[in-house]
């Protein structure tokens, strides 16, 4: 008798932890990003040794389509390219912006989203500027 | 107090399966066929004049029943959609005899339905600049007879491209010819 009192502590305290803790609540997490700003910003941005804005952004839109993404808008002004692809049944979204940094640079940053979470996972930024820098690459290599 | 050992461990089990959805890894990572990929999504046209393509685009996307969604000249990016039917009839006499075989009525729901199929088209110099490349990407959303969503995909079928650049190579000619 005693015995299974005690297992009903165990679940209702158990019960208690998942429904505590659960996954993240909605509205609170609107703005919030789990790493901080500085450290998601280096993992994704690089800067490129170009100021050729168009050939820049038409790379990134070609390496996207590379990567199975259809582009669904893009913006030469705000340097602006957004797309997105299926992962099984799940939706990645992917935009990446194109802007000047001094005089001889071009900022290129990307940030990606799986279902409702953001990927904040510096190896896939990774994948995809080495993709990147392999299109810039054949570009001036001719090689398409 | 006995901690009961295997009630804690099912129940830790299950918080485990259970869990928060995670992002997998690597998907940002180009497939080893993306140079095969390039040549059925790719076209190259032996002219210099990028709006003529542009527009020739805009009209093969619209013969071929697509309405023109964002678009950006200057990169020369045209994106459209599309609504269709995806009924298979095939499917749909498997799942009634299927269905009525199992006493399962509600199976012919799960059905493909319609579908909406997304096209982007960039439009853009070649290297050497002497050369217009033209390169699509089509994406499908098909939904079943209840209304949800069955399966999300990029569609890989040669058939279509073909059919895309037979049509615009058509459309740039008649185009050149003020048709």
């Amino acid at each position: 008798m005693k015995k299974s009192r005690n297992y009903y502590r165990i679940i209702l305290f158990l019960f208690l932890i998942v429904t505590l803790s659960g996954c993240a609540t909605p509205a609170a997490n609107a703005l919030r990003a789990n790493e901080s700003q500085v450290k998601l910003r280096s993992i994704q941005t690089r800067a490129f040794d170009t100021t050729d804005k168009k050939k820049m952004m038409q790379t990134v839109i070609s390496t996207m389509q590379d990567l199975d993404f259809v582009i669904d808008k893009a913006d030469f002004l705000l340097g602006s390219v957004t797309g997105s692809k299926f992962l099984g049944q799940a939706v990645v979204t992917m935009s990446v912006t194109v802007r000047p940094r001094g005089e001889k640079q071009l900022l290129v940053r990307a940030n990606a989203q799986y279902g409702v979470s953001s990927v904040e996972d510096p190896g896939t930024y990774q994948d995809f500027f080495t993709a990147l820098e392999k299109s810039i690459f054949l570009t001036a290599q001719q090689v398409d | 107090m006995r901690w009961p050992k295997k009630q804690v461990f099912v129940i830790f089990m299950c918080l485990g399966i259970i869990g928060c959805v995670t992002v997998p890894k690597g998907f940002l990572k180009p497939s080893d066929d993306y140079l095969a990929k390039r040549q059925l999504q790719m076209r190259q046209y032996a002219t210099t004049n990028e709006e003529q393509i542009m527009v020739s685009v805009a009209g093969v996307l619209q013969d071929l029943g697509f309405t023109l969604g964002d678009s950006e000249t200057k990169l020369g990016l045209v994106s459209a959609s599309k609504k269709a039917d995806a009924t298979n009839k095939s499917q749909v006499f498997a799942a009634i005899l299927f269905g009525g075989l199992g006493n399962n009525p509600d199976l012919v729901q799960q059905c493909d339905k319609s579908q909406v199929i997304k096209a982007a088209v960039i439009i853009k110099p070649s290297l050497d600049g002497k050369k217009i490349v033209v390169r699509v990407t089509f994406q499908r959303i098909v939904w079943n007879m209840a209304g949800q969503i069955n399966r999300v995909e990029t569609i890989k079928d040669p058939l279509m491209y073909q059919k895309f650049y037979d049509t615009l190579s058509k459309a740039i000619f008649l185009e050149a010819q003020q048709i």
